[in-house]
């Protein structure tokens, strides 16, 4: 059993939770997941490590309650145990082990929609840390979504915000943004990182592909066991199949065939929908991402 | 009574079992477990022993059972082997003790493994206490998977005294126990739960949700945990894909992914959270033990269910007892066929397969006669769920995260017959050694490495 230590609320339905998990706080590295299972009837939901305090020994996952599991998770509170908590998963990101000085001599843009602003967080400040000044593009349907704000201003070099909606920053989708700052302000970047809803990434590297900008994104396809022995994660990169929980999650977006990993992660919506009396439920969509 | 015919033993009907999850084969009474141990001949120099993997003394648990004496036959099994009413169950017995018994020369060998079966659960129904390990003697070994490997390894050494930790990678032991074998084959909560409970009878500590490679790594284990020696008993999980077109349709699915959801997450029970999806009719490509209980459990979703498999019926890996259940509760077999390409709709959801029809060449080097595609014999038919059961290969987590540690072409760890591996104090058995087998080998391995890490130890 794993005690939440600290819950906190982003947004109406975006919550924040410090999980006492020693292990995995020792081992985590930034662009890795953990898988959370709530109850004991629960399944198992991958959700991309937001922090992690060494010392303290808590993992900082992020989630979005929008289907049954986040649902179910979102109510618990403070002082409370989930039943399992695995990890860390997956590969960490690739600049984590790259020459530092090598590493600032890179323009770097961070992209994050909607919840996937809780892991950039973290990397963000990672390269704040070391002297590297980041851009970061936060995107959200509308206002009341944008999350970490003030946070992220501490870290990030310029800070941009756009809301499909206008109701906060640049009125319109990201990739507009990105198109809108490289072609119209003339930035430069030698490498956007992505964390979002798959389709938001999908966009976002058709655009870049055509900016000529390296793109890595972080995928969320389903998952069952997130150690390699399902392949239920599997998506298709260049002209291989690749297990996300193990090979990735972060690949080159330019690679990923987009379209077939939106139709896969749909392929339990009509299952979802009736364990969840007809609401359809998207918590396999990566829950925190 | 006919001394070479077998008891016969009762099984629920194949029109009711098809539409449940509970166990198919309902097991001995106790005139019935009698009766057929009096069938055994307590040989002096008794074949069966000598196939089976960990040496169960045979004729010494039956003559117990022939006597009435049902809790000390329990008890002697515990004494070789750490899952009896696993074995009993799941072994390939008529390749291994069974095969060699002398009944069978004339007529039905004696029921081993159905008579092991009855021993342990009545074990079990009894609270037959079969837990004794010696005193501590200060030392501690890691096990890593909680498989039967290393289930068995760690039993051993539990009962030598050695302080043992297992690290399992999932949220419940039992490896393939747990997420592999289905309810109706295996019962999870009664018998796999109870041969866990006697291995934590024995002071094993059972860790789960600790991936070694990722969580911590073995170097960790001993420089952090002190440990004087780790054991690998990682299995072989990697599901293996046939690499044609279409393979990533909505709908396609590894055997893996399809019996995990449904055995580990219970996805067909009231209640869990976990979905699974079965279409109205499926295709299940290969033909061994993993096939069929993928097509039984699609079946008992309410499928319409074929096997696809590129031999004949005579080469299907599989155990006759699994086939012949298979068979009857309906589930059909395209066999000498071979799929080509998956067809999806407009949608990208499975619509149908393409497939050959082969015929058999020479035998290969397995000693299997090769399938051959007969030319312009290809044909297509619908079907809205494909899972892919071609076998699996080892994790290469644990030996790209460990120094020292080999590998050979396949992925298996390299190690000798006690287990040891190229790396001081590591050893291993069981699927991660030998890829993909069966139970009752990997008990085998567990049970040679724990008796060559207490040489190792203790010199």
């Amino acid at each position: 059993m794993y005690k939440i230590v600290k819950k906190e609320n982003l947004s109406t339905n975006i919550f924040s939770m410090d999980v006492l998990a020693p292990l995995v706080a020792q081992s985590a590295q930034p662009g890795q997941f953990v898988i959370v299972i709530a109850d004991e009837k629960g399944e198992r939901v991958p959700l991309t490590i937001c922090d992690y305090d060494k010392e303290k020994g808590t993992v900082t996952i992020v989630a979005q309650s929008i289907g049954c599991s986040t649902k179910k998770m979102a109510q618990f509170n403070e002082g409370e145990y989930f039943h399992d908590f695995v990890g860390p998963l997956g590969q960490p990101s690739e600049y984590v082990n790259e020459d530092i000085n090598e590493l600032k001599k890179k323009k770097v843009l961070f992209v994050a929609g909607g919840v996937g602003t809780a892991p950039v967080y973290p990397q963000a400040r990672w390269f704040h840390e070391k002297g590297i000044d980041v851009d970061v593009i936060i995107g959200a349907k509308t206002k009341d979504l944008i999350i970490l704000e003030d946070k992220m201003r501490k870290v990030a070099g310029n800070l941009y915000i756009a809301t499909d909606d206008g109701s906060y920053g640049f009125k319109g989708m990201i990739p507009s943004l990105i198109e809108d700052l490289v072609v119209n302000q003339g930035k430069k970047y030698d490498l956007i990182v992505c964390i979002g809803p798959m389709i938001m990434m999908k966009f976002v590297c058709i655009m870049t592909k055509k900016l000529g900008i390296k793109t890595i994104v972080s995928m969320n396809p389903i998952m069952v066991d997130g150690t390699g022995m399902c392949g239920a994660c599997r998506i298709t990169v260049g002209d291989e199949t690749k297990f996300a929980c193990v090979d990735g999650p972060e690949f080159d977006g330019h690679l990923v065939d987009f379209d077939e990993a939106l139709r896969r992660q749909a392929q339990y919506k009509n299952e979802e929908a009736e364990k969840n009396g007809e609401h359809v439920c998207t918590c396999h969509k990566g829950g925190a991402n | 009574m006919n001394r070479f015919e077998r008891v016969q033993i009762s099984e629920q009907s194949p029109e009711v079992r098809s539409h449940n999850f509970e166990e198919v084969c309902l097991g001995y009474t106790e005139e019935e477990a009698v009766a057929e141990a009096k069938r055994c001949l307590q040989c002096k120099n008794p074949q069966c022993v000598t196939k089976c993997p960990v040496s169960i003394n045979i004729p010494e648990f039956i003559h117990e059972i022939a006597e009435g004496n049902f809790g000390k036959a329990a008890k002697i099994l515990a004494k070789y082997t750490a899952l009896p009413a696993v074995c009993g169950r799941v072994c390939p017995q008529e390749v291994q003790c069974e095969s060699k018994c002398v009944l069978g020369n004339k007529g039905d060998a004696v029921a081993i493994g159905k008579l092991e079966r009855f021993a342990a659960d009545w074990g079990r129904d009894h609270d037959v206490e079969v837990a004794e390990a010696k005193e501590s003697n200060g030392h501690k070994v890691a096990v890593i998977g909680s498989g039967p490997a290393g289930i068995t390894c760690a039993g051993d050494l539990a009962k030598e005294g050695y302080d043992v930790t297992i690290y399992e990678a999932l949220h419940k032991p039992g490896g393939v126990l747990v997420y592999g074998i289905p309810e109706f084959r295996l019962p999870k909560d009664t018998v796999v739960k109870h041969e866990i409970r006697n291995l934590k009878k024995l002071g094993v500590k059972i860790k789960t949700n600790v991936i070694v490679g990722r969580t911590v790594t073995i170097d960790d284990l001993f420089d952090k945990g002190k440990y004087d020696a780790v054991f690998v008993g990682s299995g072989a999980g990697l599901p293996k894909f046939m690499g044609i077109p279409g393979e990533n349709y909505n709908g396609v699915f590894s055997a893996n992914e399809f019996l995990t959801r449904n055995n580990l997450m219970k996805a067909y029970e009231d209640g869990y959270d976990t979905p699974i999806k079965v279409g109205s009719k499926v295709a299940v490509v290969g033909g061994g033990n993993v096939a069929m209980d993928a097509a039984r459990t699609a079946k008992r979703l309410g499928a319409e269910v074929w096997i696809v498999y590129r031999r004949s019926e005579e080469e299907l890996p599989a155990r006759v007892e699994e086939v012949h259940h298979a068979k009857e509760e309906g589930i059909n077999f395209e066999l000498l066929t071979n799929p080509t390409e998956i067809i999806g709709d407009e949608k990208g959801w499975v619509k149908g397969i393409k497939c050959v029809r082969m015929e058999l060449g020479e035998p290969d080097k397995s000693g299997r006669r090769r399938p051959i595609p007969v030319k312009g014999s290809e044909f297509e038919f619908d079907v809205d769920t494909v899972i892919m059961a071609l076998g699996t290969s080892p994790n290469p987590l644990i030996p790209s995260t460990t120094e020292g540690l080999e590998v050979d072409k396949k992925k298996c760890l390299v190690a000798d017959e006690q287990g040891q591996t190229s790396k001081e104090g590591v050893f291993a058995g069981g699927d991660a050694v030998t890829g993909a087998a069966t139970v009752i080998l990997a008990m085998g391995a567990g049970k040679e490495a724990a008796a060559a890490i207490d040489k190792y130890i203790n010199g």
